[in-house]
């Protein structure tokens, strides 16, 4: 190996189709073993664990569901208690909104974003390694709270007076606002990574007008995340004082119990649109493979993206119309939700402009990816229909707005990262799913979805409170609410023919090559599944469709693909200029390390402590964070000694 | 064509100056702890405009702490700056003795705070006003503490001659993080100590 250098000009080699890259792969493979797996910080595992423990709280959240349709399948069950079922609809909705729906699109976005912006790795690998575990280690301490009785129970928006400790004195909601701090600092540092990803990591030549769909969408959702992410941490921690120690925040005789919605609101609208904006841009970038042309209206579809979280972050009080906040408010705030209709008809009428004037090839992708513009739409008109006043006074509260959350939540957010699955699952594995059981899973899914949530809407209209655990007989809700329960079955029934296609493609697919859907982003340039370091040599760009540009033969601009910067001195891979992507700067990556999962460690000992009041164990948590972090970010003496030398 | 996009120019090796991605990730810090600040004076204007003056201690909050607190906090960004010139020029002298001063002064506000602290005729249990003066301060002592922390281990780095006029990513990310610091207090203190001789 040759001696560090403070600058050189990188080699530009040319490589053949079968370049094996050994060397390269002896400087990137994470290392076999247990200790190597815990220290990984390849994107590509990181976000595989993602999508993987993503999925398993999709389970767990989906038998609670299930759990609940059980009982709500007739008048006067009694197969759950009260108690029971506040716990199971809690932890459902706190499993599916903060650990599965985010995450999972963070599973995505962590595997594809280097490979889609042809980059070896993202900008903080370690922090990215980090982000995961904490994640792991924030749902295993709110599962905790559940499995021994005392999960949260007073529903994922947490209202108080209920959440105060008056009405809900045992640990149930401490454990939920710490639990939500704690993942809230994976939330945070997984966009910072995004972020700064986006800014500096491109291949030379991605410009900003470029980068994929799925990029804006992850970048809008981690923007977002930075600024939105502060308010519900904030509120969960100012709950805690109120419960703990006597504060007067929230409680209803010296405080504010508005003040929770408006700060958990102002959380949780943007929050709404950064688990689905990725899921959107998933959407734009695979259509258009199936559809054999480009995406139609590529920069107003990036604007709408852009547009949509802008105005999200003005729309919170659509929440709390039936607070009695004052009727300016209510009008600014209807205002505002009704013109959020115009980003989304843009991408919308983009998707179908796109379908019409392609050659669509019917794919389970393609059924999963399209299937989704119609319920996109149908979940749209309802949000419309809640976001005038008058509307929302009649139906809040009751199941036309469950119906609209999941219409919004499944349709733009399920129903993507199957279509997901699908397109990619080659890339990761390999090998193709199979697509016979793919169109039975479709279907399935797609069937059993409608007949159980169809039906919530009026349900609703016909004044069926959401959040009960039964209803007296005689209601007329009782037909409905069996057709429910069995859409519930089917579309669970669904998902796991999903995990069955799964598993039997994974040993027994059929094998994919690099390209097998003849895509036209810079993923699939790559082997399947791709090699630790991504790319042997780093792409250069000359388009957004850089493996279509031949056929579509706009201008004589060609992207290189396999004549680049060969950077092979360590972990290397090339910073580059925030909007043209000019080359600037060789960055060193960070070798695989055990600190992140240590870090993790001891932030859980940290919050575990707080929990329980043990004040010594708090403070050993935060000491053994903060060495943790300062052997982190431990200079390279090697750069100072170097250029000393340089003169 | 696409050659255009890199041509062969020499490229630094590693984070220089402000070329690194620990400048940007800093910053994306700085926007998210800005944003609990935010929220955190939000609370505070959301009880003030809901209950009106009467909300408010019967004496209006004293500058005679507060203030010197403030111009002690304003000043060690400018000796901060000072500092982070002596690192760009490779004056390590003049960098350690501006990063001591200031991380001094920082002690020096987080005792005048304490002692603010000490005097008050309310506590956070007393009622919603206290609750929000001790947390909005003490959110913000406790970043005043982690700047400290930060400006130590970079003199620590210092010293032990990490850092060249070329490369001291830590230097520039430290002072930029006390700069965020006092950005905030201004807000802070604007609004706790100010704003309610305005009613």
């Amino acid at each position: 190996m040759t001696a560090w250098e403070s600058e050189r000009r990188p080699r530009i080699v040319e490589i053949d189709g079968d370049y094996p890259g050994a060397r390269l792969a002896r400087m990137w493979d994470t290392r076999p073993g247990p200790i190597g797996w815990l220290s990984s910080v390849d994107h590509k595992e990181i976000g595989k664990r993602y999508i993987v423990t993503a999925f398993a709280f999709l389970i767990l959240g989906g038998v609670e569901a299930l759990v609940m349709r059980l009982q709500l399948a007739g008048p006067e069950r009694r197969l759950l208690t009260p108690e029971q079922y506040n716990q199971l609809f809690t932890m459902h909705g706190v499993t599916m909104i903060f650990l599965y729906a985010g995450p999972i699109l963070t599973g995505f976005s962590n595997y594809l974003w280097p490979l889609l912006l042809g980059s070896r790795d993202m900008a903080f690998p370690r922090l990215n390694a980090l982000s995961y575990w904490i994640y792991l280690a924030a749902g295993l301490f709110m599962y905790a709270g559940f499995v021994t009785g005392h999960g949260p129970n007073d529903g994922w928006f947490n209202y108080v007076p209920y959440a105060s400790i008056k009405y809900d004195p045992g640990v149930n909601i401490d454990i939920y606002a710490i639990g939500l701090i704690f993942l809230g600092i994976s939330t945070t540092v997984g966009a910072a990574n995004f972020v700064v990803t986006f800014l500096r990591l491109r291949a030379p030549g991605m410009s900003v007008n470029r980068v994929p769909i799925l990029i804006w969408g992850t970048l809008t959702a981690s923007v977002a995340n930075l600024l939105a992410v502060p308010s519900v941490s904030l509120a969960m921690f100012l709950l805690w004082t109120d419960r703990q120690f006597g504060f007067h925040f929230f409680d209803a005789a010296k405080g504010q119990p508005l003040l929770w919605q408006h700060l958990f609101w102002m959380f949780g609208h943007p929050w709404v649109y950064a688990i689905v904006l990725p899921a959107m841009g998933m959407v734009s970038d695979g259509l258009p493979t199936f559809c054999r042309r480009p995406l139609v209206g590529y920069t107003p579809v990036a604007l709408a993206t852009v547009g949509t979280m802008a105005l999200g972050f003005g729309v919170w009080v659509h929440h709390m119309f039936a607070t009695g906040v004052p009727s300016l408010s209510l009008a600014f705030f209807s205002g505002a939700s009704l013109i959020i209709t115009i980003p989304s008809s843009v991408v919308v009428f983009a998707w179908i402009a796109t379908i019409w004037n392609g050659r669509p090839v019917i794919t389970t992708a393609f059924l999963f990816f399209s299937s989704m513009i119609v319920l996109f739409v149908i979940g749209g008109v309802s949000g419309v229909m809640t976001a005038s006043t008058p509307v929302d006074w009649q139906l809040t509260d009751t199941y036309f707005v469950v119906a609209h959350i999941h219409y919004v939540l499944i349709g733009i957010n399920v129903f993507p990262v199957a279509g997901g699955i699908y397109y990619w699952f080659p890339k990761m594995t390999g090998r193709l799913l199979n697509e016979r059981l793919g169109r039975w899973n479709f279907w399935t899914m797609f069937v059993g979805f409608n007949v159980c949530f169809l039906p919530m809407h009026t349900l609703g209209l016909l004044g069926m409170p959401r959040r009960i655990y039964t209803y007296a007989p005689g209601l007329g809700w009782g037909l409905q609410n069996l057709v429910v329960s069995v859409g519930a079955v089917l579309f669970a029934i669904g998902v796991l023919l999903l995990l069955v296609n799964i598993a039997v493609s994974l040993k027994r697919g059929r094998r994919a090559g690099a390209n097998p859907w003849d895509a036209p982003t810079l993923e699939w340039s790559t082997p399947s599944p791709p090699p630790s370091y991504n790319f042997a040599v780093i792409p250069t760009i000359a388009s957004g469709l850089p493996l279509w540009e031949d056929r579509l033969n706009k201008g004589p601009a060609r992207s290189r693909l396999t004549t680049g910067m060969l950077l092979d001195r360590g972990r290397e891979t090339i910073g580059t200029s925030a909007l043209d992507s000019e080359p600037n700067l060789i960055l060193e990556m960070p070798a695989d390390s055990l600190s992140p999962f240590c870090l993790a460690v001891a932030m859980t000992i940290f919050f575990v402590a707080a929990l329980f009041h043990v004040w010594w164990l708090v403070v050993a948590g935060g000491v053994l964070c903060l060495a943790s972090l300062i052997a982190w970010f431990w200079p390279r003496r090697v750069h100072a000694d170097m250029e000393a030398a340089d003169g | 064509m696409v050659d255009a996009v890199y041509g062969g120019e020499v490229l630094p090796v590693g984070s220089r100056r402000r070329n690194g991605v620990g400048w940007w990730g800093v910053l994306c810090l700085i926007a998210t702890e800005g944003s609990v600040f935010v929220y955190l004076l939000f609370g505070y204007y959301y009880f003030a405009a809901q209950h009106g003056a009467g909300w408010l201690p019967s004496t209006h909050p004293s500058l005679k702490l507060s203030g010197p607190c403030t111009i002690d906090l304003v000043l060690s960004s400018l000796v901060i700056w000072w500092a982070e010139g002596g690192a760009k020029k490779g004056d390590r002298v003049r960098h350690l003795v501006g990063t001591g001063v200031t991380i001094l002064m920082g002690v020096l506000f987080l005792v005048l705070e304490l002692w603010e602290w000490s005097g008050k005729t309310f506590s956070a249990e007393s009622g919603s006003y206290g609750s929000l003066f001790f947390t909005i301060t003490g959110f913000h002592m406790a970043h005043v503490f982690v700047g400290i922390i930060m400006l130590s281990v970079v003199f620590a780095w210092s010293a032990a001659g990490f850092f060249n006029p070329r490369r001291h990513q830590p230097v520039t990310i430290a002072a930029t993080y006390w700069h965020f610091v006092d950005v905030v207090w201004i807000a802070v203190f604007s609004t706790l100590y100010l704003t309610p001789y305005l009613w």
